[in-house]
């Protein structure tokens, strides 16, 4: 009832699972602001190229949505969901649980890394300040480069 | 290369006892190397100790936690040489006189732990809740490692050559490392041996743990020891018997 009362508001030809001109109008917009939000964030913040791929795909595929949005209605039959802007959530849900787990993971990753480093610090800083008895020395390393004339 | 012996001592704001239990080292083992792990102090604990014959002090940038410091400490050991070492707390709990009692028990294992809990006599006394959740542990400890342990939590213990060149790896960096590396040493076919040993109560400083976070920290702890279990591979040799025989 309330998702027909709903629907009817909006637009009265619509039928269960298509979108409104209003809601194409939403996406799309939405889709144009990841899209230049996440080239701001590589252009001033430094964004890695990685990330930036990743969540550009998603703009890609948010407009894609926008522009056919018979997509969603196929897929949501093809997975059987009735109702297709519960596919659009679960997708979204799966693939952020994907990526935040993914960063749990990264970030485990770098502060191992960060741990190694900074042992590895402390004992060369101990031992430059020693005098640098093992650091160095007289090995033959590659000689510098003759200068021409 | 080294025939010497090295303490180990990982501080964390230690400045109050550091000198002391320093001074009292020096007056037990006169001839013994020290390093110093200043764990990302903040109360200058690196310069308290200052300029000593035979006491070098590493300093990380940053707090790290127990496990990194002693990390670092193992992976001097063996950089710089020493076939054996100690681990000695900086808040003077530990008893320097009962160091060459842990390294004489060397001869016959790998690993040894100085337990507070063993017919030695103790005076330390511990918290309810502290008890009962050591026993907790204890317990599973126990069914992972397939042996007892009186002492799992005690940061008093020596290592010969061949555990100080796995641990300089692979020291876990968890909280509470010193439980979880006792399931790590059994599966990787380390002779563990438990010496009873006398404690003092603690000289100054603070707790490790804060009582209000000591659930939390202990089903993390719990979690930690079944990974490590999980992680054990199945048909590692045993480098104790030498056969590759199960225990």
């Amino acid at each position: 009832m309330i998702r027909a009362t709903l629907v009817a508001t909006s637009d009265p030809s619509a039928q269960i699972g298509e979108m409104t001109p209003r809601a194409h109008v939403f996406v799309a917009l939405a889709a144009v602001g990841v899209l230049v939000f996440i080239v701001r964030l590589v252009r001033r913040h430094g964004l890695r190229t990685k990330y930036s791929l990743l969540w550009i795909s998603v703009g890609v595929a948010l407009a894609t949505l926008a522009v056919f949005p018979d997509l969603l209605t196929i897929v949501s039959e093809l997975l059987g969901i009735y109702y297709p802007p519960a596919t659009l959530l679960l997708l979204a849900v799966g693939f952020l649980f994907l990526v935040v787990v993914h960063f749990s993971w990264e970030l485990s990753r770098s502060e191992e890394r960060i741990r190694v480093l900074a042992e590895e610090l402390a004992l060369l800083r101990e031992r430059t300040e020693r005098g640098g008895a093992t650091v160095g020395g007289s090995e033959d390393g590659p000689a510098p480069p003759a200068a021409d004339h | 290369m080294n025939a010497k012996d090295l303490v180990i001592i990982p501080a964390f704001n230690e400045s109050e006892t550091l000198p002391d239990v320093l001074s009292e080292l020096r007056q037990v083992l006169p001839g013994i190397d020290v390093v110093v792990v200043d764990d990302g102090s903040s109360d200058g604990t690196g310069r308290a100790v200052g300029e000593q014959p035979g006491v070098r002090v590493l300093r990380l940038p940053f707090n790290l936690g127990i496990g990194s410091a002693l990390r670092t400490g193992f992976r001097y050991a063996v950089d710089e040489g020493y076939q054996r070492a100690v681990q000695l707390d900086a808040d003077g709990q530990h008893d320097p006189t009962e160091i060459p009692r842990l390294l004489e028990a060397l001869d016959g294992a790998d690993f040894v732990i100085g337990t507070r809990f063993g017919s030695g006599g103790s005076t330390y006394e511990v918290g309810h809740t502290r008890r009962g959740a050591m026993r907790v542990l204890r317990l599973a400890l126990r069914m992972l490692s397939g042996r007892r342990f009186s002492d799992t939590s005690s940061g008093f213990r020596a290592f010969d050559r061949p555990v100080l060149e796995y641990f300089a790896l692979n020291y876990p960096s968890e909280y509470m490392e010193s439980v979880e590396v006792l399931l790590q040493a059994t599966y990787e076919g380390f002779r563990i041996a438990e010496v009873p040993v006398r404690m003092n109560a603690r000289a100054g400083g603070r707790p490790s743990t804060l009582r209000l976070g000591l659930a939390y920290h202990y089903v993390r702890v719990l979690v930690t020891l079944f990974v490590r279990a999980s992680r054990r591979r199945p048909d590692r040799p045993d480098p104790s018997t030498g056969d590759g025989g199960a225990t």
